[in-house]
């Protein structure tokens, strides 16, 4: 990844600054201290869609302002690389999966590949972070390496498909520590386990502040009623995402209150299912009026912003959520949540507080209903959601943690660490 | 142990901590009481520290029904309110070190299951997941020389500060001690010991952290408006 100049990185520091308070970044620079000159490596599979690739464009400067060497490589595979790793994905949160020989041997081989393409800068690295099970075999193909190795898994692997976690435990077992989004998460491992919660980057294209006018440009671009409630679910089509269910939520409860929805997508390039999934959708929405199926790309940052800053409600209505960013996002814009009760969903809408919980369409459908009569709630939930994300969810406490495990994996996991002058 | 302002000297200058914890899963999971109370006889201290104070560095926007983990989990996991309103109501301080705390734990549901004619079980979504942290202790660089430049500074300082300084303290110094008593009793003859008492007569059990930066702000406050008139 290009590195950007110091003053640039200076005045990033300084931005975040602003909207965090100065005793936040005070706190990562002293953090950082012992780490100056660390080279961090960070891989996954993918630069552009999904939350991964998302937290890693701007953790990545950020670490660079603070003196640590960080870079970000990606492994890229053939097609059925990716369905094998889509197997893998789907059956860490709990869907049967059969993953036959050939495709696993192709997944080992695809590792292979790639450790040849990065051996001198995996085998270099202070730190690496090993990202989703893609590139999880790496560490078994860098004998001679010197740094602490962790696997982060983003995915809700609370319940996974046991076949498929025992072939995977195999290479992620030698990791020095592994993070996950939540306890419940977490799997028997022989080494220490983090929980550490994704976050939002409160600078960046989709969550910064925008001029009414781009926000209003949103109704005329996509057809929409600046008249009549915006509820939307912005997400990949994913079935574990239920766009399907949030169509029928929609159905239910437009039949008393008019609104309109719009499901935004983009697909992610290690996700072969998403188109399948949204000719399911499409054939759903069967050509309503008021349900617009938006397939947008990767680089739709400030369209998103905008969707979800026009809307009343956001939706997400997940089935199994590994932390759902759209979450945070729509709280961060002072909206209410209506989530599917599940995975990262929970620690993020707070029911009745940020927004409710429900477990079925029915459920998403009369919250819906209810938000959009007592509007006072509505107003009030989305002031507390603000709130909530500046204190839990920005991308500066997500470095603060992960800064921590860095310091603490040197420290031999020390239960108290000191840093600055404390 | 270190003293209450770490290494530094009595008398010298109140040293402004802050600090944050970073959540580490122990990888153990209960379902019902048996084997809860068989895994908190082993389970790393540490855990029994981040599940009885962890929790005011958490979110919260509602009072706290019960001040510790276990006891929400035997009411909302268990549903056994007994149970819940008992281990709410063991009090950390009132023993010498976080082992002592454990084997009082362990006495009270014992006791329970000892009680009980079926063991309590959670569903397969409520299990108790047995958490630890590590502390991160950053320094603000802010120091006080006198007790009364702090009046007005205890309404500023972070959630994190009071946490270190108020709760972590207690359970860090042999004395037991929030970190401004043990600083206050560093000064010559009595002229803080009410303040002192007043501070120590605090139960920070169920409080926020803001609620009980108030209360020392308070506390502050008073003393020293009493000794203006």
């Amino acid at each position: 990844m290009k590195k950007q100049s110091n003053q640039s990185l200076q005045n990033m520091m300084a931005e975040y600054q602003a909207v965090t308070g100065s005793n936040v970044m005070q706190q990562l620079e002293q953090l950082a201290a012992p780490l100056k000159g660390a080279r961090v490596l960070h891989i996954n599979s993918t630069k552009e869609g999904g939350g991964v690739a998302e937290i890693l464009h701007k953790l990545i400067p950020l670490k660079q302002a603070l003196g640590i060497e960080a870079d970000w490589d990606i492994i890229t595979g053939n097609q059925e690389f990716y369905q094998c790793t889509k197997g893998f994905h789907n059956a860490l949160q709990g869907m049967r999966q059969s993953i036959s020989e050939k495709l696993l041997q192709n997944y080992e081989k695809t590792n292979r590949e790639n450790e040849e393409k990065l051996r001198s800068k995996l085998k270099e690295a202070d730190f690496v972070f090993i990202h989703d099970p893609q590139p999880a075999p790496l560490l078994k193909l860098i004998p001679e390496r010197r740094g602490k190795w962790i696997w982060r898994c983003h995915i809700d692997a609370s319940k996974p498909y046991r076949e498929v976690w025992k072939y995977l435990r195999e290479w992620i077992t030698p990791y020095d520590a592994s993070i996950f989004s939540l306890p419940e998460f977490a799997q028997p491992l022989p080494h220490p386990q983090y929980i550490i919660p994704p976050s939002i980057d409160p600078l960046s294209e989709k969550n910064c502040p925008l001029p009414d006018h781009e926000i209003d440009n949103i109704y005329s671009e996509f057809g929409l009623d600046p008249q009549m409630p915006l509820i939307t679910q912005v997400s990949r089509y994913d079935r574990f995402k239920d766009p399907v269910g949030v169509i029928e939520a929609y159905k239910l409860a437009s039949k008393l209150t008019p609104m309109q929805l719009v499901l935004a997508g983009g697909g992610a390039s290690d996700d072969p299912e998403g188109e399948a999934v949204l000719n399911e959708v499409k054939q759903a929405s069967n050509g309503a009026s008021n349900i617009h199926v938006l397939l947008l790309p990767a680089d739709a940052n400030r369209t998103i912003n905008a969707l979800q800053r026009a809307s009343d409600i956001i939706l997400q209505k997940s089935i199994r959520e590994g932390f759902g960013l759209t979450v945070s996002e729509g709280l961060w814009k002072g909206k209410p949540v209506i989530g599917g009760d599940t995975g990262g969903i929970r620690l993020q809408v707070i029911d009745h507080y940020t927004g409710f919980l429900v477990r079925t369409p029915e459920g998403a459908a009369l919250r819906t209903r209810y938000l959009l009569h007592r509007r006072d709630k509505l107003e009030e939930m989305g002031m507390r959601a603000k709130r909530f994300v500046r204190e839990n969810f920005l991308i500066t406490r997500h470095l603060r943690e992960y800064l921590t495990l860095m310091v603490g994996l040197t420290n031999e996991n020390d239960e108290r660490i000191n840093v600055g002058n404390a | 142990m270190q003293n209450a302002t770490g290494d530094i000297q009595k008398k010298s200058p109140f040293a402004v901590k802050d600090c944050a914890l970073i959540t580490i899963a122990t990888g153990i999971k209960v379902q019902n009481l048996k084997e809860f109370a068989a895994v908190l006889k082993d389970v790393p201290v540490g855990s029994i520290y981040h599940h009885f104070w962890g929790r005011l560095l958490r979110a919260l926007f509602d009072e706290p029904e019960y001040n510790n983990d276990f006891a929400s989990w035997a009411s909302h996991g268990l549903h056994d309110k007994q149970l819940a309103e008992q281990l709410s109501m063991v009090i950390p301080t009132d023993y010498k070190d976080l082992e002592g705390l454990r084997q009082e734990m362990v006495e009270v549901v014992e006791q329970r299951l000892d009680e009980s004619e079926i063991v309590p079980w959670a569903k397969a979504d409520q299990q108790f997941h047995f958490l630890k942290s590590q502390i991160v202790v950053f320094d603000t660089g802010i120091r006080y020389d006198h007790p009364a430049e702090l009046v007005p500074q205890i309404s500023k300082l972070s959630t994190g500060s009071i946490y270190y300084h108020f709760i972590d303290a207690r359970n860090r110094t042999d004395e037991r001690y929030d970190d401004f008593s043990s600083w206050l009793n560093g000064f010559d003859g009595d002229e803080f010991e009410e303040l002192t008492r007043n501070l120590c007569g605090m139960d920070p059990y169920f409080s926020s952290l803001k609620e009980i930066r108030l209360n020392v702000s308070t506390i502050f406050q008073k003393f020293f408006a009493k000794g203006e008139q």
